[in-house]
């Protein structure tokens, strides 16, 4: 009699993701999708894909999952939220799509304290439309439309989405993880557990961002890519908690 | 705002931000509505574009004023083209309501969500400046309890005993987005047959009738009254439905009526569907002020007896 | 069908006249439309609104040639003079307007109302006193239905207020029928 010690999690459909090799984004969906069966909350849980890489994330997650117009995830989660509030909502985000033209849509559902997860995923760039400068790409950092690298004066500094996010006073947790070791994935399910309890306790707005390689438009190995965001990309964007006010004492969510 | 129990209120940050609320409130079953003028019915396309594609039902109400661009914020019917037309990105309609009193917006608001639910459909209460500041007598139409509206199967609140469901409008193959745009388009071709609506006022024997919707059929209808008083035959057809555009209304008049006149408070648009309907049976004169400037049932009345004169009307039988 | 339209200073209660009239008029089971102007600013600038009120269906509620008019201020007058439909009464608030209408076809009725109000003790219910001349003269609707019109509009408001209302319209309307404001 054999053993299984690792196997399909029960919210993943059993379809082979289309990513890149050496994506961030198969290993972050595997982690939610675990979150999820660990929570036992697949029965309620609402999930709100982005535009972008992961525009297919609903052909991936065995969740109901509504597609939202680039950017407007946190609005869409909102109005499912506020409809079903003991349901649990996320939304999946790149950095584009989050960072910069849903800015508006995703600080002020921080703001109300909207009770729902952001997971934020940062490739630096905009993956799915060929590797143009993103507002989180890091300086120096060579995409199409910066062929030169990044410059601060000609393209202004790499947002800290997150940073703003944990400004707004509505949000409770907010933590920087990466999938770019072993470690980091772990305690990127960590983070992604805590963020999606937070909820379930009715805390409020949460949100992991996870770094996650583009080896694709960073041309380079999928090792090579990893190896880049330990060096590089944690210098403009450190892991850390960067807000945790989960059990303070609060005025309730919505 | 009105507490209502059972209802949710959000003040959101922008129309964009609002649009999309009312999308993931209705992806979760609730009847949701949103509202706005012109400026901010032009932000809410995305998420109208997105409502039809999904075939999500919504009630969006635009209270027309003067553009484009910032323009001003008196009444005008500028936004008919937007509205008819589908006005977001893509091949879709919405169905658009025109609401002329008091009663008829609330009776209509109440029906926009029965036919938003009713076809999946987002839902444009096509109003102006005038009738958003105006107040008149109205007797309220029932509130539904929302236990007793029929529970939809399709909305996502959780897969707890069923299969997982996806609502999206992403659809990467041609021959399967093609699939789509006809069966949106076979859905708009049964809304066309079955809503069309329309009051008639003194069509029976005109020899003229007047087209207008809204604030500008209140004004033709005060002139019709006056032109009457003084033996003129004009009528007036006003559109409910501007989209369906209730061609069949139309059609059926010109059998008896040869000379059209559509007023409008902009330079001319309801006016291209009156000849669409008209396919050249009867003329069509246009009579339009845009910008914001209401005219007075004299104006109109002036103009409509001018052209029964020149056009010898009364000497007809 | 009679159109009348109200217009004066912001924060003269020129639209809420017209609102309380307007009430007043739909209790009395009568066809109403109540338009205010409005534009981009809150305080200062000229207010109006019209009111119509008719026994069958109204079909434009814009002012074209009001039947009458309840004018709070100068400029007011010189704005509605040359609107007014042939034979129109104009009511003028006469502590603030040192004029009459230059047409001779129209009807003008001279209220102090200011001065009243001071009697009063309070230059808020201007506005009353204006309403009740224009109600006494016209009968378009009744003191007793604007005094319901009134209660729908201010709930909450203590008893003395309304008293101080109900002694504001009595005062316009004795003053246009009697000739004095007792």
């Amino acid at each position: 009699m054999t053993k299984s010690v690792f196997q399909r999690p029960k919210y993943l459909k059993n379809v082979p993701f289309h990513y890149c090799p050496g994506c961030g984004h198969s290993i972050i969906h595997r982690l939610i999708a675990e979150v999820i069966e660990e929570l036992d909350i697949g029965g309620i849980t609402i999930g709100v894909p982005p535009a972008g890489c992961a525009v297919l994330a609903y052909d991936y997650f065995d969740v109901d999952m509504g597609e939202a117009a680039h950017g407007r995830g946190c609005a869409v989660a909102t109005g499912i939220k506020r409809i079903l509030p003991d349901r649990i909502v996320f939304s999946y985000q790149g950095d584009g799509d989050i960072a910069a033209i849903g800015t508006a849509e995703t600080i002020h559902a921080a703001n109300r304290g909207e009770n729902i997860t952001v997971i934020f995923v940062n490739n630096s760039c905009y993956g799915m439309t060929g590797g143009q400068m993103a507002p989180t790409t890091v300086l120096g950092q060579k995409t199409t439309t910066t062929p030169g690298g990044r410059t601060a004066p000609m393209h202004g500094t790499p947002i800290d989405l997150s940073q703003m996010i944990a400004l707004a006073r509505g949000s409770v947790y907010i933590e920087r993880t990466s999938v770019h070791s072993v470690r980091h994935i772990l305690k990127t399910k960590k983070a992604l557990m805590k963020a999606f309890t937070a909820q379930m306790n009715g805390k409020g707005f949460s949100l992991v961002e996870i770094l996650s390689p583009c080896p694709t438009n960073w041309k380079l190995s999928p090792v090579e890519a990893f190896a880049h965001i330990e060096k590089e990309i944690t210098k403009t964007f450190p892991l850390k908690v960067i807000k945790d006010e989960i059990d303070a004492n609060r005025q309730g969510s919505p | 705002m009105m507490e209502i129990d059972n209802a949710t209120f959000i003040q959101a940050e922008s129309e964009i931000a609002a649009i999309n609320m009312v999308l993931g409130a209705s992806m979760a079953g609730a009847r949701a509505m949103t509202s706005s003028s012109s400026p901010g019915i032009s932000l809410k396309q995305e998420g109208i574009s997105f409502l039809a594609a999904q075939e999500l039902p919504a009630v969006i109400v635009n209270c027309m004023r003067g553009g484009p661009g910032l323009g001003n914020i008196a009444p005008s019917q500028g936004d008919y083209f937007q509205a008819t037309r589908g006005g977001g990105h893509g091949d879709y309609r919405s169905i658009v309501l025109a609401p002329a009193t008091g009663q008829e917006l609330a009776d209509f608001t109440a029906r926009a969500f029965d036919l938003a639910d009713r076809y999946r459909s987002p839902v444009v209460l096509l109003i102006d400046g005038m009738m958003g500041q105006m107040m008149e007598p109205v007797i309220p139409p029932d509130f539904v309890n929302v236990a007793d509206i029929p529970y939809k199967n399709w909305i996502l609140d959780g897969a707890r005993d069923r299969p997982s469901r996806i609502i999206k409008s992403l659809i990467l193959d041609p021959a399967k987005e093609e699939e789509h745009n006809w069966k949106l388009y076979r859905k708009y071709e049964n809304i066309t047959k079955e809503l069309q609506i329309t009051e008639a006022y003194q069509v029976d024997d005109a020899r003229l009738v007047v087209m207008a919707y809204g604030t500008a059929a209140r004004i033709a209808k005060g002139a019709i009254k006056r032109v009457r008083e003084i033996g003129l035959k004009v009528g007036l057809l006003r559109p409910l439905t501007l989209w369906p555009f209730p061609a069949r209304a139309v059609e059926d008049a010109s059998r008896f009526v040869k000379e059209f006149l559509v007023f409008e408070m902009n330079t001319g648009q309801m006016v291209e569907d009156v000849r669409l309907a008209l396919k050249h049976r009867s003329e069509v004169h246009f009579y339009g002020r845009p910008g914001g400037v209401v005219s007075t049932p004299d104006e109109i009345a002036k103009v409509i007896t001018s052209l029964y004169y020149r056009l010898h009307l009364e000497e007809e039988q | 069908m009679k159109k009348t339209v109200f217009a004066g200073f912001g924060g003269q209660g020129v639209l809420m006249m017209g609102y309380v009239f307007a009430v007043a008029a739909m209790r009395d089971g009568r066809e109403v439309t109540y338009l205010p102007s409005y534009g981009a600013e809150m305080r200062g600038g000229t207010a109006n609104c019209t009111v119509v009120v008719s026994d069958e269906e109204i079909f434009s509620p814009v002012a074209s040639s009001p039947d009458c008019a309840v004018i709070m201020n100068k400029p007011s007058l010189l704005r509605y003079e040359n609107l007014m439909k042939q034979g129109a009464v104009m009511f003028l608030n006469s502590s603030v307007i040192d004029r009459t209408p230059v047409r001779d076809d129209l009807h003008d009725v001279h209220i102090p109302a200011n001065d009243i109000a001071r009697k009063l003790g309070s230059d808020r219910v201007t506005n009353m006193i204006m309403l009740g001349a224009f109600v006494a003269k016209t009968r378009l609707t009744s003191l007793e239905s604007i005094m319901n019109g009134l209660q729908e509009n201010v709930k909450g408001k203590s008893g003395t207020v309304m008293k101080l209302n109900r002694k504001a319209l009595d005062m316009g309307a004795d003053y246009v029928l009697k000739g004095t404001a007792s």
